[in-house]
């Protein structure tokens, strides 16, 4: 590639005083500090979110334990599920987003690098709304301070009569503001795949993580402006005395469930969308092949996100809908499995006959494929609706939804934390470090969510904060929380690479993957102008076409 | 006098994006559509649910000047904007203005029959209707007031004379934004002052 590197010297941005650093961190609009931003402030709340569940763990590892109160209990799921969701995994696909796309469509920028800054910061201010509640959501009748009312936050508990004080405020506006970050980065993901390609970059020769980040963009777009609507119902029913989800004068707490979960299950698609993006970069180079049925994966792709945006009412079929909504829901869910399973074929197939590489990314991807068969397994269980009215708000549904998040979506993301580090930092990351959480968070994961289908089914009711001895449910409690141990020296291990490598690691070079698509072009850590002369592509792998001038890609597409 | 001759690669002709300003406004007004359905859809739900009175039929009058005003300011950016792409300037100053003006008028009606409202004793707190309304209605006016300042801004700098023909794209977007604002109003008319009524 004609891209020229101009190499400073490395001392030159370490020799910084830190105030003039720290000031250019926060002043930045450069994509690739935005992205980095997004990911140090998501894996800062994977640890705070780590933590609760954890605090949750413990209370449940026996029968009547006393290590929390009921009400710390009820603190600590509604800020787990509202920080994993809101303040983990949305900045995560959003940094990895905002540092790829660019490069990986030839790009210098994100087509709104303000908006892009003003999203990062706004979804920041959010988190920090949500966590000030500890101090702050008191109020003035010693009503007890973090929000606890679930993080779907069903009417009528969010009504002042039963959660007075401001911790609910705090929850509501914090997911209001960090919305508007969402929509904001989404628009920006959409301008910049839709505007800034590079020349020859067809819709069809963009990199599956582009399709697939578009994709997603188009659905926060969708989905998180209903959730803003909703929150602005409920602020107007908390503070203005507004009836919308007030049973009392007319209203309906079902209006709720509907406009949550409207937003609430495609929100799953949204993450785990851009996890279908790493994976589908990450197979391809370490099985050496070419994806497997391109326009096969786009196809269901985008079917996923038109599908994913008719099945929220699944969420509710004890709600007592009319037997032609559960239906029609049922059906709707199902056919959503079908997209989801051409694309764990392609997978495969791009897998079948290739010279597979079993580094760190490429274990944390063959663990994803499996997991998110069997999570979406039990979801195509969960979709048929008396199977549903018997198990729902049970322990199962806990564990089929970790299961995608942790098991599919927390997975991928390892495996892109590992493949693109090189990359992002300049340096390897270390492989016996790497391969030592890999198999630790496997572990601890089946662990956990293997067993907590148990409990589930023998009747454990989600969201409670302790439980008799003798139904039985003992011992999967035990076995769920020692799996956490686990998972966190995983993690443990997983910081301690990112720390050492990042300074001590052995130089990455440009493209250490031997890859395929345009961000390896580039010197690693990029440079701020990303590409000194933006490429021109000619084919799906201008990289290979490259370096194989005698049997370049675009003689096959 | 010669032609310089310029020669043109085939290939760098055929590649030409969509600009990103009408690409992100089309994102916005999807995500603004998706949020006014969500209180469309409360509204529809709501309708004839209130415990107490007062229902819409009691207090509720078709304001028919103020949606002419709103609808017509549609058109008077088109021309704005029209004027601005052929470098009229002055024309496309008189439009801009009128375009304000319209919609001022209509912020101002909505202030009006809101005022009028409340004496007659609906509030967003009295029923299930007034929340509904208020939100709704309220919803859309603040995106007119949105839209006012954009336009104000806009005004502002034509009247420095910082406005030029090279800005049609950029108050393009903006007109693009006013025309949504207009067809929700459509919506909101139709829904709240004939079908809810």
């Amino acid at each position: 590639m004609s891209t020229q590197t101009i190499s400073l010297p490395e001392t030159y941005e370490a020799s910084r005083p830190f105030v003039e650093q720290l000031h250019q961190w926060v002043t930045t609009v450069d994509h690739k500090r935005l992205g980095l931003l997004y990911i140090f402030y998501a894996l800062l709340f994977l640890v705070v979110g780590g933590i609760e569940a954890t605090i949750m763990r413990i209370q449940l590892i026996r029968p009547l334990n006393t290590f929390v109160s009921p009400q710390v209990f009820n603190r600590m799921f509604t800020m787990h599920g509202t920080t994993m969701i809101f303040f983990v995994a949305m900045p995560l696909v959003f940094g990895f987003a905002n540092y790829l796309l660019p490069l990986m469509i030839g790009a210098r920028d994100m087509a709104f690098p303000r908006l892009n800054a003003f999203s990062f910061w706004m979804t920041a201010f959010g988190g920090f709304l949500l966590y000030f509640s500890f101090v702050g959501g008191d109020g003035l009748y010693g009503a007890g301070n973090a929000p606890d009312v679930g993080w779907f936050a069903y009417a009528p508990l969010t009504s002042q009569t039963f959660s007075p004080g401001h911790s609910t405020d705090f929850w509501t506006l914090s997911l209001l503001v960090s919305g508007f970050g969402s929509i904001g980065t989404a628009i920006n993901i959409i301008a910049t795949v839709v505007c800034l390609r590079c020349k020859g970059m067809t819709l069809g020769k963009m990199p599956l993580f582009a399709w697939l980040n578009l994709t997603m963009g188009g659905l926060v777009i969708m989905v998180v402006s209903p959730l803003t609507a909703a929150q602005l119902m409920l602020m107007v029913d908390r503070y203005l005395g507004g009836h919308f989800f007030d049973t009392q004068a007319g209203g309906s707490a079902v209006m709720w469930m509907h406009f949550f979960w409207v937003f609430g299950h495609p929100e799953v698609y949204v993450l785990v969308i851009p996890a279908f993006a790493f994976a589908s970069e990450i197979i391809p180079v370490f099985s050496r092949k070419a994806i497997f049925g391109y326009p096969v994966m786009v196809a269901a792709t985008v079917g996923i996100g038109f599908i994913s945006m008719s099945v929220w009412a699944h969420h509710m079929f004890t709600v007592g809908m009319s037997s032609g909504a559960n239906t029609f829901f049922v059906l709707s869910t199902m056919a959503v499995a079908v997209p989801t399973g051409i694309k764990i074929f392609n997978w495969l197939a791009t897998m079948w006959g290739g010279q597979i590489h079993f580094t760190v990314p490429m274990l944390f991807c063959i663990a994803f494929l499996f997991q998110f068969l069997i999570a979406g397994l039990t979801g195509v269980m969960q979709a048929a609706a008396p199977f549903d009215w018997q198990l729902t708000a049970s322990y199962f549904v806990v564990a089929h939804f970790h299961y995608v998040i942790v098991g599919g979506i927390i997975f991928a993301s390892f495996g892109a934390f590992y493949y693109w580090f090189p990359k992002m930092s300049g340096r390897m990351y270390n492989e016996r470090l790497g391969q030592l959480h890999f198999w630790l968070f496997l572990i601890g994961f089946h662990l956990t969510f293997d067993f907590m289908h148990v409990p589930g089914l023998l009747g454990m009711p989600r969201r409670i904060y302790t439980y008799e001895p003798g139904r039985g449910w003992d011992i999967w409690n035990l076995i769920v929380t020692i799996g956490v141990v686990f998972q966190g020296a995983g993690v443990l291990f997983f910081v301690a690479n990112m720390l050492w490598s990042r300074f001590r690691g052995a130089l990455a070079g440009r493209d250490p993957w031997d890859a395929w698509t345009l961000e390896w072009s580039t010197s690693s850590p990029p440079p701020d102008y990303n590409f000194a002369r933006t490429p021109e592509v000619r084919s799906r792998r201008p990289l290979w076409d490259l370096k194989h001038p005698e049997d370049p890609d675009w003689h096959y597409e | 006098m010669s032609t310089p001759s310029v020669t043109i690669r085939e290939d760098d002709l055929g590649w030409n994006l969509p600009a990103r300003g009408p690409v992100a406004m089309y994102c916005v007004i999807g995500a603004e559509v998706a949020m006014f359905t969500i209180f469309v859809v409360a509204y529809i739900f709501y309708i004839g649910k209130s415990a107490t009175g007062p229902q819409p039929r009691d207090v509720l009058h078709v304001p028919i000047f103020l949606t002419i005003c709103l609808l017509s300011s549609s058109m008077t950016i088109h021309f704005a904007v029209r004027f601005l792409r052929s470098g009229r300037m002055a024309s496309f100053g008189v439009w801009w203005l009128l375009t304000i003006a319209l919609g001022l008028i209509f912020l101002l009606g909505t202030l009006r029959e809101w005022r009028e409202l409340i004496a007659e004793g609906l509030t967003i707190q009295t029923n299930l209707f007034g929340t509904t309304y208020y939100s709704l209605v309220g919803l859309h006016a603040f995106h007119v007031t949105v839209g006012l300042l954009a336009l104000t801004t806009v005004l502002i700098f034509t009247l420095r004379g910082d406005v030029g023909k090279q800005h049609t794209e950029r108050t393009e977007v903006l007109s693009m934004y006013w025309h949504f604002v207009d067809v929700v109003w459509i919506v909101v008319f139709t829904l709240v002052y004939i079908i809810g009524r």
